[in-house]
């Protein structure tokens, strides 16, 4: 990763801030603490607070239905008896990982807090409509008797990649961020007897991720529930060792309170907060969270999926691509796409000035404007027209109008977008032998709807909905030479299929 | 390229001082170009990166200084000599273009690229806004289907494959491997011809090409070939 690149595209972001941002998902994304979201069949599920731990399904990731409470298929429809004694009758912030054939689903039941248990539900399927459809009450995993030094609720469920362990992170202000490690094959603690271990305090929605060796820990400070009033903010640590210490950049134990941010309020949402790891395959990671307000949609709380960046060792929250006008430049090639039409120099064909560059001139020149379509497009080819790269030159067929594609649905965490000429109707679009042109219209098709996700790194992978006639997926843009442009099957280990957006 | 620094341009200067006094000297025979010599073999197999080494090449025909996509376009359409398109030319054959007679020459290069400007400069021809059309035939032991022609071109140049025109550069540009390439193609089994033109405006001139694969992987399995005198053909 560079930490260079990251640096030039956020300035690159930040000159674009005047562009409209792209809402946070659609449909039924109204949400409060949401679980991690998971992937299943082929649909994503996630759950959060409210009465009987309402659910939400998706087919894409990007629009979202509700789809009923999952306490509906609990045997008695409500937490179990030892659950209620441990807690209390409410559902809130649950969490969910899948484990062999099972998956469990560890949810906060709290009474009068700080008195409150996290329970745990196992189910088979997360399909309502599956007649394999039920959830059974597996008691309660951990639980705070309201004295002691910590509030048992908002579980965060952690698998650690480097030997398969699983891990159960809790806890609310009151006191302590608790740590204890759970039984792969019951869900429920692996050594009851242990003195669960203390790895936080000042903070809530914990939940662990890792990479490289390192394990981090992320917990939301501030304020919640308050909407815009909330001052809700992802914060993390890191460790070598999963039970800690978990010190922030400035080498703070958040035991002691430490904690570097990772997300704020930005654009038009306020206070995040329930950071969830979304693996997509391929190292493309995203991350769900929600809002206290989304200001976009009268304040309320919502659900968003964000991409997950790394810099320095430390996770960085990514923005979903603002509308704009980019060049699109090949990380490999260095290279922008542009349609192949006779380039025109900016301000059109003029010498360096009378008596060479460093001749006395009377008064500086006037400023040459930036080059429209509508300076050089009468010269262009009509019709389907290639496309190819060139370097960059700030010229009207390298600039690119990136916005969301009206009515055409997304994947998780962000719409389609529709690439065009800035200025024209002359759209990107996929060819059915895996290639690319520049369409005179937008048809809405398959082939002229992108996905756009951007990687770890920073830069982006540009992927057609679909390339015609291909029954398979995963084809992405890919520079294939210095001024070749092409569709290829996504390689996460190179720089073939990654592209930096930059305003030009 | 335009921008002139290269060595060559010094040593190309036919001014020699001698006892306090300066002559201009005609120019004499130049010794071969370093970085070619004449096919010793009856085919070349790419390098290891797969780059083709060998080529018939036709003496520069002179042009106009022009290198964008129209102008290259043109003059590489415009009729220089007889079937240009689809000629099968052998070494030390002749072609009249207007009123001068050019030869092919079959070179192998010692470098991945194959560098023109030695070639007119050793011949006494010039390299500054000339056109330089180029073969080879490629012979591939069965059909490759999903491979790509990649090219390195100083400055434009116009690529065909099998008389199908798949690739064009132009402008002014230095020559850089895998700049320019093809859309998928299948080099079918047995005989199949690269046809090139390149044009250069001024300063040096050379070429590459090579074949790779869907995971941009060099193509390696076939060999390359021209015929004529010298040529072991």
């Amino acid at each position: 990763m560079s930490g260079r690149l990251l640096n030039r595209i956020t300035v690159a972001a930040a000159l674009l801030l005047a562009v409209p941002p792209v809402l946070a998902l659609d449909g039924e994304v109204r949400m409060h603490d949401p679980s991690t979201v998971v992937q299943a069949d082929g649909k994503f599920y996630v759950y959060g607070t409210g009465n009987g731990l309402p659910a939400f399904v998706s087919d894409d990731g990007w629009t979202w239905r509700r789809a009923g409470p999952v306490m509906q298929a609990v045997p008695g429809g409500k937490p179990g008896p030892d659950v209620l004694a441990k807690g209390g009758n409410n559902t809130w912030a649950p969490d969910i990982i899948r484990s062999g054939d099972r998956y469990f689903l560890y949810y906060s039941a709290p009474g009068a807090q700080p008195k409150s248990a996290i329970g745990l539900l196992v189910g088979r399927t997360l399909d309502p409509a599956s007649p394999d459809y039920q959830w059974e009450d597996a008691g309660p995993v951990v639980w705070s008797d309201g004295v002691e030094d910590c509030n048992a609720i908002d579980p965060g469920v952690f698998r650690d990649p480097a030997n398969g362990t699983l891990w159960l992170t809790y806890g609310s202000y009151f006191g302590y961020i608790r740590l204890v490690q759970l039984d792969p094959r019951t869900g429920t603690r692996l050594h009851p007897q242990q003195k669960p271990v203390d790895i936080a305090v000042n903070s809530e929605a914990s939940i662990m991720i890792a990479r490289d060796g390192w394990y981090y820990l992320l917990v939301t400070h501030g304020s919640c529930c308050a909407g815009a009033a909330s001052s809700y903010n992802i914060r993390m640590g890191r460790a070598r060792k999963v039970t800690g210490p978990f010190l922030d950049n400035m080498g703070i134990d958040m035991l002691q309170g430490g904690g570097k941010l990772f997300a704020a309020a930005t654009g038009r949402n306020v206070g995040p907060g329930h950071f969830g790891l979304l693996a997509l395959g391929d190292g493309v990671e995203k991350f769900s969270l929600h809002y206290e307000a989304d200001l976009d949609r009268g304040g309320i709380s919502v659900l968003d999926i964000r991409p997950l960046l790394w810099r320095d060792g430390w996770p960085v929250a990514g923005e979903n691509l603002p509308a704009g006008t980019y060049q699109i430049e090949s990380a490999r090639t260095g290279t922008v796409l542009e349609m192949a039409v006779p380039g025109v120099p900016v301000g059109g064909p003029r010498p360096r000035g009378a008596g060479g560059p460093g001749a006395a001139t009377a008064s500086p020149p006037p400023p040459i404007p930036s080059q429209e379509p509508s300076h050089v497009g009468g010269e262009w080819r009509s019709g389907v027209v290639d496309v190819r790269m060139g370097p960059h030159m700030l010229q009207a067929q390298q600039k690119w109008m990136i916005s969301p594609a009206p009515n055409a649905g997304g994947h998780a965490g962000s719409p389609y977008f529709r690439i065009a000429i800035a200025g024209t109707d002359r759209v990107l679009t996929a060819t059915a032998d895996a290639e690319l042109t520049v369409a005179p219209a937008f048809t809405g098709g398959p082939e002229q709807l992108w996905r756009i996700d951007q990687l770890g790194d920073g830069s982006y992978r540009l992927m057609p909905k679909a390339v015609p006639g291909a029954t398979d997926g995963g084809w992405a843009l890919s520079a294939v030479g210095s001024s070749s442009p092409t569709l290829a099957k996504f390689r996460g280990d190179g720089d073939r299929e990654r592209w930096i957006l930059k305003a030009p | 390229m335009m921008h002139m620094r290269s060595p060559l341009l010094v040593a190309a200067a036919v001014v020699s001082f001698a006892a306090g006094t300066r002559a201009i000297q005609p120019p004499g025979p130049r010794p071969p170009a370093a970085s070619l010599s004449r096919p010793d073999s009856p085919a070349k197999a790419p390098d290891a990166a797969g780059f083709i080494r060998r080529w018939l090449v036709l003496e520069p025909i002179a042009v106009p200084p022009q290198l964008g996509e129209a102008a290259v376009q043109k003059l590489v359409k415009d009729a220089r000599f007889a079937d240009q398109l689809n000629t099968n030319p052998t070494a030390g054959e002749r072609v009249a273009v207007g009123d001068q007679q050019l030869v092919w020459h079959a070179l192998d290069t010692r470098g991945y690229n194959l560098n023109l400007f030695h070639f007119a400069y050793a011949l006494g021809k010039p390299t500054s806004n000339v056109l330089f059309w180029v073969t080879t035939t490629v012979d591939a032991p069965r059909d490759l289907p999903g491979v790509r022609l990649a090219i390195g071109s100083n400055a434009a140049s116009v690529w065909w494959l099998n008389g199908q025109e798949v690739i064009g550069l132009y402008n002014d540009r230095q020559a850089v491997i895998d700049d320019g390439v093809s859309k998928r193609v299948t080099l079918k089994k047995g005989a199949n011809v690269i046809r090139v033109a390149i044009v250069n405006g001024g300063g040096a001139t050379d070429f590459c090409a090579r074949f790779i694969d869907e995971g941009g992987r060099p193509v390696t399995g076939f060999t390359a070939r021209v015929t004529g005198e010298g040529t072991g053909r």
